[in-house]
């Protein structure tokens, strides 16, 4: 079990250094930062002591292992536009997504379960056939769209929530919440349904497809035919031989949600990471866009060892490790 | 006379289809007293299955009970709501399925399994539970059970998974077991250490017990009364030593020649010739006359007659011990 893990891990970093290396060359290809850092009246002298200072004279390997070196500490640079160092800027903007990913995650992975296992257990009521056909507008609608249908109806004609932004926030010192205040709630509510109801309604689905192939497995009919209970049957027996392949998919899919939160941040001017993103590709910003591409990739990185956890955890089969025989 | 255990009253079952409605269990009655085997034979698609899923009330969807009864210690058990069946479930009548590798949940210890049926049924405490869950392992002869409580199904063999199956069906004590092929999925050498075993706890705790099979063998071995079903119907039922020595149903003579055997010195095996008709294509007359080398004209007609309650008489109008004299 250890050396899986440790094995998972040494894998893990490689994946690293590899997106290290393509947030890197980025400062390559994307043109001569000097140009953007100092304008039209500036001297030989100027640009040469700049480059010196960038350390944009030394040779490419010394340069990538000086970035790799930097990256690992949180220090990612200064930021072309605002001339302020990236990791501060990034710490300000990441509670504001984190908690927008958090919410959206746990509404996908609740109401998703919760509606999946009901659809299946109803396989033929009225209800789960509503709730499928509805779930098609989850699957195949535009996250900016559900956002603009949200915002006109609820937001526009309703006037019930707020339209953009994260409302009152408290500050924490090293972390900003809007979960303390109304206002920041009643913020949180639009943009976390706009980003968590494609997984939600892809969690939903699949639960459901998987339950439905369960339920028709021998040892369900067994547990039946001991006469267990029916929530016993239904999620005792049922439920958890599900869970491996929705933890796959679910993993993947919460590293989704925080990259993809640039476009609902977009559309809901949410004053997140990725709507920094957006503003940073607009300015050619290289050093803050490198930095969001390795935090996205350390997501993904330990979302996916984390799954690759909980399965032996649910799996007792995947228990690989001699103990018993 | 005392309550068989089980008794079926011209059991019938349909399965409404958009092509019509089929019967896979035609108007069967029989009944099996407490410590007795009664063996059900038959061919794939017979109805020996169907009949078992009735009884326990796990026919799927659309199939359907739908005349008949079927009466467990006297008490009528076929209407009963779906959650006073439950209790009945593992209480008074075990189950065993075919297949012991899909028959336990892979993620389960067969402890947990087992205490939780335990649990469902009885009134005890937890430690009692799992003392009578090791009782019941040891009982079916899993060696050092206390210690394999917290084993997982995949770490045991077939033959020992399909004895954890068998002490689950029976922990809670039930008045009937229902085996349906418990054996055809093991090794041979197994299969005779599980039908022994099923033998030896009937015998030991008095529980009657339909065992469904398509194994001669099994039935020889085991059973001490036999039924042939043929499409969805009793074709003959009575004592083992009849069905097997002197039937009297030209289908369980076919069978009966069709089934190899160690000892005889049968040069080929005979052949039924032709297949079970199908559900929806069932012929007028004795479903078994297309087949039957004794074919008569009244076969073609009248269905043979009814074989009842305690009755060892074969659905045949011509019986094969009876040839001589009617003929």
């Amino acid at each position: 079990m250890l050396a899986y893990i440790i094995r998972r891990i040494f894998q893990s970093i490689i994946v690293l250094l590899a997106v290290g290396l393509v947030a890197f060359s980025m400062f390559r290809f994307v043109g001569d930062p000097i140009e953007q850092l100092l304008g039209q009246e500036r001297t030989v002298q100027d640009v040469e002591r700049l480059r010196e200072a960038l350390g944009l004279n030394d040779p490419f390997p010394v340069q990538y292992a000086t970035f790799l070196g930097r990256a690992a500490t949180g220090d990612f640079g200064i930021s072309y536009r605002q001339s302020r160092p990236v990791a501060e800027i990034i710490a300000e903007r990441a509670p504001a997504t984190l908690e927008l990913a958090f919410v959206s995650g746990f509404l996908a992975l609740t109401v998703g379960i919760g509606l999946g296992v009901f659809t299946a257990i109803r396989r033929d009521g009225w209800a789960a056939n509503a709730i499928m056909s509805l779930s098609l507008v989850g699957v195949s609608l535009p996250t900016f769209l559900i956002g603009i249908l949200l915002i006109y109806v609820f937001g526009v004609q309703l006037r019930w929530l707020p339209t953009f932004g994260r409302g009152d926030v408290v500050d924490l010192g090293w972390w900003t919440t809007g979960f303390l205040t109304t206002s920041g709630l009643k913020s949180l509510i639009l943009p976390s349904i706009t980003l968590g109801l494609f997984q939600m309604t892809l969690i939903m689905r699949l639960v459901r497809s998987e339950m439905l192939e369960v339920l028709r497995q021998d040892y369900i009919r067994f547990a039946r035919a001991r006469g267990l209970s029916a929530k016993s049957v239904n999620f005792r027996h049922a439920l958890k031989n599900t869970m491996v392949p929705v933890i796959t998919v679910t993993g993947l899919q919460l590293g989704a949600i925080i990259a993809f939160a640039i476009i609902t941040e977009t559309v809901f001017q949410w004053p997140g990471v990725g709507l920094l993103f957006i503003n940073a590709v607009q300015f050619v910003d290289i050093p803050v866009m490198a930095a969001y591409l390795m935090l996205i990739s350390v997501m993904f990185v330990m979302i996916n060892l984390l799954v690759d956890i909980l399965y032996v955890w649910v799996d007792p089969r995947l228990r690989i490790d001699g103990r018993h025989t | 006379m005392t309550t068989p255990v089980l008794e079926l009253k011209n059991l019938t079952v349909d399965i409404p289809t958009r092509f019509g409605t089929l019967r896979p269990v035609d108007d069967v009655s029989w009944s099996i007293d407490a410590g007795e085997i009664l063996g059900v034979v038959g061919e794939s698609g017979a109805g020996k299955s169907m009949t078992g899923n009735a009884v326990i009330g796990l026919l799927d969807s659309p199939a359907h009970i739908s005349g008949g009864q079927v009466l467990l210690e006297g008490e009528r058990i076929d209407r009963l709501k779906l959650s006073d069946m439950r209790r009945i479930r593992g209480k008074r009548i075990g189950m065993v399925f075919q297949d012991p590798l899909t028959s336990l949940n892979p993620l389960l210890t067969i402890g947990e399994q087992l205490s939780e049926t335990i649990l469902r049924h009885l009134d005890v405490s937890n430690a009692e539970a799992d003392a009578r869950a090791i009782r019941g392992l040891d009982e079916v002869g899993i060696p050092s059970a206390k210690n394999r409580m917290g084993a997982y199904p995949h770490e045991f063999s077939g033959g020992m998974r399909q004895r954890v199956v068998i002490a689950l069906a029976l922990c809670a004590e039930p008045t009937l077991l229902i085996a349906d092929e418990p054996t055809t999925a093991l090794d041979v050498s197994v299969q005779a250490q599980i039908t022994a075993l099923l033998k030896r706890l009937c015998r030991e705790r008095g529980m009657a017990a339909m065992l469904v099979t398509h194994d001669m063998g099994v039935i020889a071995e085991t059973a001490d009364r036999v039924a042939v079903m043929y499409a969805g119907r009793l074709a003959e039922i009575g004592p083992v030593s009849q069905i097997v020595g002197q039937p009297r149903h030209p289908y369980t003579d076919g069978l009966m020649a069709s089934t190899p055997a160690a000892s005889a010195g049968q040069a080929r095996l005979r052949q039924i010739p032709g297949a079970m008709p199908r559900l929806g294509k069932l012929p007028d007359g004795c479903a078994f006359h297309p087949r039957c080398p004794f074919v008569q004209d009244k076969c073609r007609h009248d269905p043979g007659p009814k074989v009842g309650i305690a009755d060892d008489r074969a659905a045949c109008w011509f019986p094969l011990d009876a040839q001589e004299d009617v003929a």
